[in-house]
């Protein structure tokens, strides 16, 4: 920008500094008889300099417009057409001229947007707030009566042509957790979609989502049972997806993952070669305009701690479901969203393997423009033990804007469990322990924060 | 190598071999162009002609802030030799997650086939000093609904032309006739919409969001205040006892509403204040009949024109 403007001044200074030199010769001519004619002449060749001058101008403009790209407000003169300054003009003339109608563009127009000027480079920034209270007896809650639950710091923004970076800082009272931060390769060939770094692994649903785009305060029995609690799948790798060939009707994705193979209490990592793998086949189709169905089948596979040495393995399979409806015409006001997942975890233990089960179910209704409502069942096997779980909530949402949200859940839970009760043999099966408990949750967000996806 | 590497290599390469089977068949020659909503499809159809197959995203009946981003879109966009997307955020719920995962290097911000139409027109609301989200859902880059002014129309045509021509030189004098051919139909379409509301010019009118400034500014209406009392912020109560003491005092007999928002709170201030509610199309494909640029203002204007006229 600044050599551009260097530009322009040292141009029309050597301008006027040749005009100067070239005025001279003509003053004698201005001594003669004819000194109105070389008058006028005087001012023609003014005229043709100035002329001249603003062409130039005009061209070091449209350069200027073409090299700084489409974030630079353009100028108000078409810039397509350089070193024509009058054309346009006599153009127009002969449209009207001509009697054809003509509205033509106002010249002091400024077109475009305004240009974020005050975050140029920076990524976008946000921070969602998540605020927990937990009322009732529950011992097994992962919960305090009252916690500043998770404040979820997001760094966002395209690396370069090729590439785009997205950073989740989770804030916990105590401690920062890389929650997610990867690169997403979105230039490769053959339509590959590849990630870098350390992710929420594509198993299921809910595990690739963030505790703010949650329809329940918590998380469902299964996820803390079988699949690693609340952080869930989520390590360091590298995943590969791509759209698979299907019929037109179908949308059909096939994700690749491989991680070191540390998540959470599923699987562990002794050695380096313990590595971990997740696939995901998504299919996904679309009912009527306004209803949509999405399914999904997961395989996971990693080592687990049964042994200190790490060779036993554990194994998941997951198959979820998905049905929404949403009007489009009203599209704010109403939505109905079923859910459905289930994990079957096969995991090897000093001399044998156990199996476990578990699932849950959940709806959720959008009564109005600020109003959610919903259910959830859930039912599930331990991983290390043969008790199960079960419970359902009941959930009401309200939002006052786009960026914040209040949320009641009422959560009644069985917990079939045994070790962690005083006086009690751990390993057996007794009497259900019955909880009813209260969440409030109250999340908001500020700054930019990208979307998700669907 | 552990056996889970091995199963790593045989998922990667059971894709591969997908990827290799689906290779794309040999292109036709038309251009495959992806727009954010209906209005840029409608633009671009008039420059591409049959030089091009174009669709929307959205639909004109939708919520341009609020569409799903829908798995199904990343099929289309995926073989998108271009994309027209409106900008100035207006897509930024819902549009870049579709971008990144379409798995298409050439649509992707910054690539040769994305096109940001809001460069070509004319933007008003640019906040000037402090944007902050106290002021409801505000666009910090400037309003984006400019579409629903014929001079951004123009603007936006001429530019998704010269850009039609880069990608295909071949068809360059096509859709330069095309763009001469729309500017001469859209400057007699004007004519005749300046004509239709000379009479009213100065109304003043009430609206549902700031989806019309460009559109009031260019036929000389006067919004006076909003069913929401912030941008993308519910009717309040009080914000609807103060709008109707403001409508009886200021005489809005007027009430503009997108086709996506409920109409119980607008029906409930035109019943106080006598006014008349219209449901005005922000967008092509509003309704059925609406198919092109032209039809919708030819619908708003008459929409328009019968409600100033039945009330005074």
């Amino acid at each position: 920008m600044r050599a551009v403007i260097v530009a322009i001044t040292v141009l029309l200074t050597s301008s006027l500094a040749l005009f100067g030199q070239q005025a001279p010769p003509s003053v004698p001519a201005a001594q003669n008889a004819a000194a109105p004619q070389s008058e006028a002449a005087k001012i023609k060749t003014l005229e043709d300099r100035v002329a001249a001058l603003e062409a130039q101008v005009t061209a070091l403009t449209a350069a200027l417009t073409a090299s700084s790209g489409a974030a630079a407000p353009a100028p108000a003169q078409q810039p397509a057409q350089p070193a024509q300054p009058g054309a346009a003009q006599p153009a127009e003339a002969q449209a009207a001229a001509a009697g054809a109608p003509s509205y033509p563009t106002p010249d002091n127009t400024t077109l475009g947007g305004a240009t974020g000027q005050a975050k140029a480079l920076n990524p976008d920034i946000s921070v969602i707030g998540d605020f927990i209270g937990d009322a009732g007896h529950n011992p097994y809650s992962a919960f305090p009566s009252m916690s500043m639950h998770e404040a979820e710091v997001a760094f966002q923004s395209v690396v370069d042509p090729y590439a785009r970076a997205d950073f989740f800082l989770s804030f916990g009272e105590e401690g920062v957790n890389l929650e997610e931060g990867y690169l997403t390769l979105t230039a490769l060939p053959h339509s590959f979609v590849a990630k870098v770094g350390k992710m929420r692994a594509a198993f299921g649903k809910v595990n690739t989502l963030h505790n703010h785009v949650l329809p329940w305060a918590d998380r469902p029995l299964m996820t803390y049972n079988l699949v690693g609690g609340e952080d869930g799948i989520n390590d360091a790798g590298v995943s590969v997806q791509r759209i698979l060939p299907a019929p037109k009707w179908l949308f059909l994705e096939g994700t690749a993952q491989m991680f070191r193979g540390d998540s959470a209490d599923v699987f562990t990592a002794p050695n380096k070669n313990d590595l971990s793998v997740v696939g995901h086949l998504r299919g996904y189709h679309d009912l009527t305009d306004n209803t949509n169905i999405d399914l999904g089948f997961s395989y996971s596979r990693g080592h687990n701690d049964s042994v200190p040495d790490g060779q036993n393995i554990t194994n998941l399979y997951g198959v979820d479901a998905t049905l929404r409806w949403k009007p489009l015409q009203r599209a704010i006001y109403h939505s109905f969203i079923a859910r459905a997942e289930a994990v079957w975890s096969e995991r090897e233990e000093l001399d044998f393997e156990r199996k476990a089960f578990g699932w849950y179910t959940s709806a959720d209704y959008q009564l109005g423009r600020r109003w959610f409502v919903g259910g959830r069942y859930d039912w599930s096997d331990h991983q290390r033990n043969s008790a199960h779980d079960s419970g359902g909530s009941f959930i009401l949402t309200y939002l006052p804007s786009e960026f914040a949200q209040i949320r009641g859940q009422y959560r009644n839970t069985r917990y079939g469990m045994f070790a962690n009760v005083p006086g009690e043999t751990p390993g057996s099966n007794i009497n259900p322990f019955r909880t009813n408990e209260l969440l409030m949750q109250v999340q908001f967000a500020i700054g930019a924060h990208g979307a998700h996806p669907f | 190598m552990t056996q889970a590497i091995k199963r790593t290599i045989f998922f990667l390469a059971l894709t591969i071999a997908f990827t290799l089977v689906a290779s794309p068949i040999a292109e036709a020659k038309k251009l495959n162009i992806m727009t954010s909503t209906t209005d840029l499809a409608a633009l671009t159809q008039e420059v591409g002609g049959d030089k091009v197959d174009v669709e929307s995203i959205a639909r004109g009946y939708q919520d341009p802030h609020f569409v799903e981003a829908k798995p199904s879109f990343l099929l289309k966009l995926r073989r998108a030799d271009l994309l027209v997307v409106v900008g100035l955020d207006l897509e930024i719920g819902w549009l870049p997650p579709l971008i990144t995962q379409s798995g298409n290097p050439k649509i992707q911000p910054g690539g040769a086939g994305y096109l940001d139409a809001s460069q070509f027109a004319e933007i008003l609301e640019k906040p000037s000093g402090q944007v902050s989200r106290a002021m409801g859902d505000v666009h910090p880059l400037g309003n984006p609904h400019y579409w629903l002014d014929p001079s951004n129309g123009r603007r936006i045509a001429q530019g998704i032309a010269e850009k039609l021509s880069q990608m295909d030189p071949g068809d360059r004098a096509y859709f330069t006739q095309r763009l001469d051919d729309f500017n001469k139909r859209l400057a007699e379409a004007e004519k005749r919409w300046d004509s239709e509301m000379a009479p009213f010019k100065g109304r003043k009118v009430v609206t549902y969001h700031k989806s019309w400034p460009n559109f009031a500014k260019r036929f000389d209406l006067n919004v006076v205040e909003y069913i929401e009392p912030r941008p993308g912020i519910p009717p309040s109560p009080s914000h609807t006892l103060q709008l109707i003491a403001q409508m009886k005092r200021d005489n809005v007999k007027t009430i503009l509403v997108e086709p996506y928002f409920d109409l119980k709170t607008p029906n409930s201030v035109a019943s106080a204040t006598g006014a008349k509610v219209v449901v005005m199309l922000p967008s092509v494909g509003g309704t059925p009949d609406v198919t092109n640029y032209f039809q919708l203002f030819d619908h708003d204007m008459k929409l328009l024109v019968d409600a100033f006229n039945a009330t005074k």
